[in-house]
């Protein structure tokens, strides 16, 4: 019998959500690490026992949790981030240079082959390894140093790795995404790096077409068609069809085109998630309904998903990395709010129910399809 | 035997209840003290002050004896109240809001 497991990471904990494959009856539990704030939490595909957690709060910084039996138990491993070299400076929100520092891990990116690799996105931007299941961590310098860093600057949630993309056809391919400096993708397991931002066009840099500067929320891909990448820009949701190296704007139909998140179904690599957010001022749905959209054709053509979603008086956000799909038969499509409801859908789209309704904030939604 | 409160949370990371009882070698002081308490308890470390830097985080509070005793060199010896044991180290968590 298949099993669903849903790993949401929250403004006050981490909460565990589990069910079987009908995805009707769910069983809760958390908060883990009450009290603290939980950006990400992510299973390995090698073993799903195997969990990553990142836990941080103001007062007492980063740490790195590690949980061997599916986040019934958990050790706190390294959290010891050091940039590689003297850090340097990127832009502030001023235009003033600003020394590099370490501020939190928004995600975290367990290896595709390997059970004890696993990869960190953090604040300030720049991509972390540990080959020791979370002991040691090492900095991918490479991207930080490749040359554009010190133009970057920190969106309106800090300067910050929030996507690591792995290339199941080719792991040395790797693809990141980092507010506000845009999209970059390594062909070298992380040594060398390069921006692959052409086509984003943000009118709120003074270069719209710039290198670098762009403000990409969230990029997604189907395993089986990883050339294949879909961006929720800042404004613009845009879509490549060469591994990055250039991009076309595929926002159609959609209501706005303003949202932090995107996904895609599990079977079909041309259906599409996101949900549009009002704009980078009102963040939270048009006229007060939650809707997600869904295209079948790649983009463009979208529908509004409203079964079950509150369509009144609705002023949530769904964050970046609040989505998430499983791989059952009939794909379920999960996503957060910033109101604490995780909502279901078990029939990719068509039908919603929370199955909680009054978490924390959710920052973060995993889903491991257990078979 | 040196006697230290920490703040809740880090007592649940550390896994303790209550106040932490530890041997500090040499002379006390702020940094003998948090030095002990990162080798008793590993978790704790770059909770209370920066891996690299050793500076302490900014919303905590060192405190003993009524005293704040966060601005102050972290090499100077603690009061002997503190090294004597009748009164307990204190690493407080900021208050912040409103």
């Amino acid at each position: 019998m298949s099993k669903v497991r849903v790993l949401v990471g929250t403004r006050k904990g981490a909460f565990v959500l589990a069910s079987d494959g009908k995805r009707e009856k769910w069983d809760v539990s958390g908060p883990h690490f009450a009290g603290w704030e939980i950006y990400h939490v992510k299973g390995s595909p090698v073993d799903p026992n195997r969990l990553y957690a990142s836990q941080s709060s103001s007062w007492f910084g980063q740490l790195i949790q590690r949980s061997n039996d599916a986040g019934k138990t958990w050790e706190p491993v390294g959290n010891k981030f050091v940039y590689d070299g003297i850090p340097g400076t990127h832009q502030w929100y001023d235009g003033t240079a600003h020394p590099w520092e370490f501020k939190r891990v928004w995600h975290l990116e367990p290896s595709l082959t390997d059970v004890d690799t696993v990869y960190a996105g953090v604040e300030d931007a720049a991509m972390f390894r540990s080959t020791d299941a979370g002991a040691n961590w090492v900095e991918l310098s490479g991207l930080r140093g490749h040359g554009t860093g010190p133009q970057w600057a920190p969106g309106a949630g800090g300067m910050c790795l929030h996507t690591i993309l792995i290339d199941p056809s080719d792991p040395q391919r790797i693809f990141v995404a980092i507010s506000a400096a845009g999209a970059f993708r390594t062909d070298d397991g992380g040594q060398t790096w390069r921006p692959i931002t052409k086509g984003l066009n943000s009118v709120h840099i003074p270069d719209p077409a710039a290198e670098v500067g762009h403000c990409v929320h969230r990029i997604a891909m189907h395993p089986e068609r990883p050339g294949v990448l879909f961006m929720q820009k800042h404004w613009d949701v845009m879509r490549s069809d060469n591994a990055g190296d250039s991009w076309h704007e595929i926002s159609g139909n959609l209501p706005t085109d303003f949202g932090f998140t995107i996904d895609v179904h599990a079977h079909e690599p041309d259906t599409v998630y996101v949900v549009p957010i009002t704009s980078d001022s009102l963040h939270y749905p048009p006229d007060g309904k939650l809707r997600v959209y869904r295209s079948r054709t790649g983009g463009n053509e979208w529908q509004a998903l409203t079964n079950g979603l509150p369509q009144s008086d609705c002023y949530v956000n769904v964050l970046r990395d609040a989505m998430a799909v499983d791989s059952l038969d009939s794909c379920g499509i999960y996503f957060g709010t910033t109101g604490g409801q995780v909502y279901a859908s078990p029939d990719a789209g068509d039908n919603w129910a929370p199955i909680v309704r009054d978490l924390p904030p959710v920052l973060s939604v995993e889903v491991q399809t257990l078979t | 035997m040196i006697r230290v409160v920490l703040p809740a949370h880090l007592r649940t990371l550390a896994k303790v209840t209550g106040e932490v009882q530890l041997d500090v070698p040499g002379e006390v002081t702020t940094r003998s003290v948090l030095d002990a308490i990162e080798a008793r308890y590993p978790m704790l470390s770059g909770t209370i002050r920066d891996h690299v830097t050793q500076q302490r985080r900014p919303f905590v509070r060192f405190f003993a004896c009524e005293e704040d005793l966060s601005h102050g060199s972290v090499d100077t010896p603690l009061p002997d109240a503190v090294t004597a044991g009748r009164e307990p180290f204190i690493v407080l968590g900021a208050i912040a809001g409103g």
